[in-house]
């Protein structure tokens, strides 16, 4: 656990001080991209992939952090960790609230209720005229920050809050992964009727799971409004939050940490690819395509196929 | 707040009508949801491809969009039993239908409708009929007759389908199978087939709603996606698989739509349902008139 932490710490750092070097503004907005995908992954694959239970709102969650950064910027300013901070406590809230109003019916209610919340949440945006309803809300970000006594570039500055997010998401699905939580959760998604009659406290774990998946889903929408400069509702509430947040660990593996990682970081990277020298609509035709091609053939994703050809070499 | 009369009275029979349509709408989610248990939230992607097909063939050959709803009936219901076959070997099968089931037809959805916007564009589209411009008056009510009409051709259809469900053999099978399997083959049904046959229903009566809805409103790809939390919120608070409570409940929100829409403004409208879905869920998850 201690040794995982300072290895991901360390590469963290090496990748920020990389960056640094580099120092091209395009990578740091591509690269933040793809590390925001892979928070939402990861968070997503806390509770789909450990519990079994399917998200759809992902882009509801995420909206709903960088509306409360919106919100907060206009009524009182504070720095971006902090706005960070109070996303992923207001998205972790809501996520607490539809998980006890729905999880105690069957499974596919959750569902279907997380896919009408992106749309309601829409609404009430579209309406709120304060965060600047349907036309939107500008917010003019600095040119570049000083931070203890090192001045550098905004974009920078995001993109190392989203490494840092992103680092700490991994090291808590993986103690997730490997603690009492954990197996909890896994029993949860192989049999819920066997667990709760074992004694497993079915309902609390999953409204524990519910919290941290929306929490981590609004840290990583806290920061966008800043990173866009123009947020307006259908783009905060875009599908392909949606859709990428469930493609992803999907298509990497929802059963390790590493699922969602491998998946984000190979669905990212071929979409800033795609969007820039194809179109925007026909990477997204691209990754529904993909998804459901990989849910057929590879249930297990890419970790899961991977995993088969180590155990059929082993066997030989 | 001072409601006027004639407002509220036109507001509610606008409500009526709109139920109407929702209730067809439903009916195939009724069939695929309450009554098989497989949570198709692809069924909106459905109906917007037969809004775009009745669309097609209305602007390209005349042909009216109700008489293209009846034509798509058999095709749609080839697609609904082709998507079921692919579901029951890829997941009903292997045992796997929550998680990656859900999945798959999330993919659909997402597919159906990107293609749409590749093929489309995303602009309104619309379809040409002689009952779209005028209305009927009784009293102080207008009743327009691209809601009538619509409203009309949905609750024939949805008597139809009940009528198939209840008097039938393959109906009644239709609504045991997902109760018990085995008491369905030993009355000499094949579960899969049953299935299979519910599921192509289900899916060709997507179609019909798809050619009506175009009639009532101009559609744009991503108009089904409001229409996710709509038939889910009837679907539930009419009690799963019980299709007079399903028809209950679409007048029901249909009507409160229609009123929220007239007094409050319609960008409103949308968390209409949602609100009906979480506070069925909270107090009571069986339905208006569940079992």
């Amino acid at each position: 656990m201690v040794k995982f932490s300072l290895i991901a710490v360390a590469v963290g750092v090496a990748l920020l001080l990389g960056a640094h070097w580099v120092s091209v503004d395009y990578l740091y907005f591509a690269t933040y991209t793809i590390l925001q995908f892979v928070v939402l992954a990861t968070a997503w694959n806390i509770l789909g992939g450990y519990c079994g239970y399917v998200n759809f709102g992902s882009a509801a969650f995420f909206a709903l952090g960088a509306y409360s950064s919106v919100f907060l910027h206009k009524a009182f300013p504070l720095p971006v960790p902090l706005l960070i901070v109070v996303g992923g406590i207001v998205s972790g809230i809501v996520g607490l609230g539809m998980g006890y109003l729905t999880l105690r019916l069957r499974g596919s209610f959750f569902a279907i209720a997380t896919l009408a919340l992106a749309v309601v949440l829409a609404t009430l945006v579209v309406n709120w005229d304060y965060v600047g309803g349907s036309r939107g809300a500008y917010i003019i970000r600095p040119e570049s920050i000083d931070i203890l006594g090192l001045k550098i570039t905004y974009i920078e500055y995001l993109f190392a809050l989203m490494l840092a997010l992103t680092v700490i998401a991994l090291i808590a699905a993986r103690a997730i992964e490997r603690s009492q939580l954990g197996f909890g959760f896994a029993t949860i998604r192989d049999d819920e009727l066997a667990a709760e009659a074992c004694g497993v406290p079915t309902l609390k774990l999953k409204l524990i799971a519910t919290t941290l998946s929306g929490a981590f889903m609004g840290m990583a929408g806290a920061p966008f409004p800043y990173y866009i400069g123009y947020l307006q509702p259908s783009s905060a509430f875009g599908l392909e939050y949606a859709v990428n947040s469930i493609a992803m660990p999907m298509i990497g593996g929802t059963t390790s940490w590493v699922g969602p990682l491998v998946g984000a970081i190979l669905l990212g990277t071929a979409q800033q690819y795609a969007t820039v020298t194809i179109s925007s609509a026909v990477n997204l035709l691209i990754v529904g395509l993909m998804l459901v091609a990989f849910v057929i053939i590879a249930p297990n994703g890419i970790v899961g196929l991977v995993q088969e050809r180590l155990r059929a070499r082993r066997r030989q | 707040m001072d409601i006027p009369f004639d407002l509220l009275l036109n507001a509610i029979m606008a409500g009526l009508l709109l139920g109407g349509f929702y209730a067809a709408v439903t009916a195939g989610v009724s069939i695929s949801f309450g009554m098989l248990d497989i949570v198709n939230i692809a069924h909106p992607a459905f109906v917007i491809l037969g809004s775009y097909l009745a669309y097609f063939i209305n602007i390209n050959y005349g042909v009216d969009p109700i008489l293209v709803s009846i034509l798509m009936l058999p095709p749609f219901y080839a697609l609904g039993a082709a998507v079921y076959q692919v579901y029951h070997v890829s997941f009903e099968k292997r045992g796997q239908d929550a998680l990656r089931g859900l999945a798959f037809f999330f993919g659909l959805l997402f597919v159906t409708e990107v293609s749409l916007i590749l093929v489309f564009g995303v602009d309104y589209r619309y379809v040409e009929a002689w009952y779209i411009g005028p209305s009927i008056h009784i009293g102080i009510v207008d009743l327009p007759l691209r809601m009538l009409v619509p409203c009309l051709a949905a609750l024939a259809l949805f008597g139809v389908i009940h009528l198939i469900i209840t008097r039938t053999f393959t109906g009644r099978a239709i609504m045991a199978v997902s109760q018990d399997q085995l008491a369905l083959q030993l009355m000499a049904a094949d579960p899969i087939r049953i299935k299979r046959i519910a599921f192509g229903i289900s899916i060709a009566v997507a179609a019909v709603a798809g050619a009506l809805l175009i009639i009532i409103q101009p559609v744009e790809p991503s108009v089904g996606r409001e229409y996710i939390g709509r038939v889910f919120a009837i679907c539930v608070l009419g009690g799963l698989g019980s299709m007079p409570g399903t028809l209950i409940a679409a007048m029901l929100l249909g009507v409160v739509e229609s009123i929220t829409a007239t007094f409050y403004g319609p960008s409103w409208a949308p968390a209409v349902a949602f609100g009906f879905l979480l506070l069925t869920l909270a107090f009571r998850p069986a339905g208006l008139l569940g079992r």
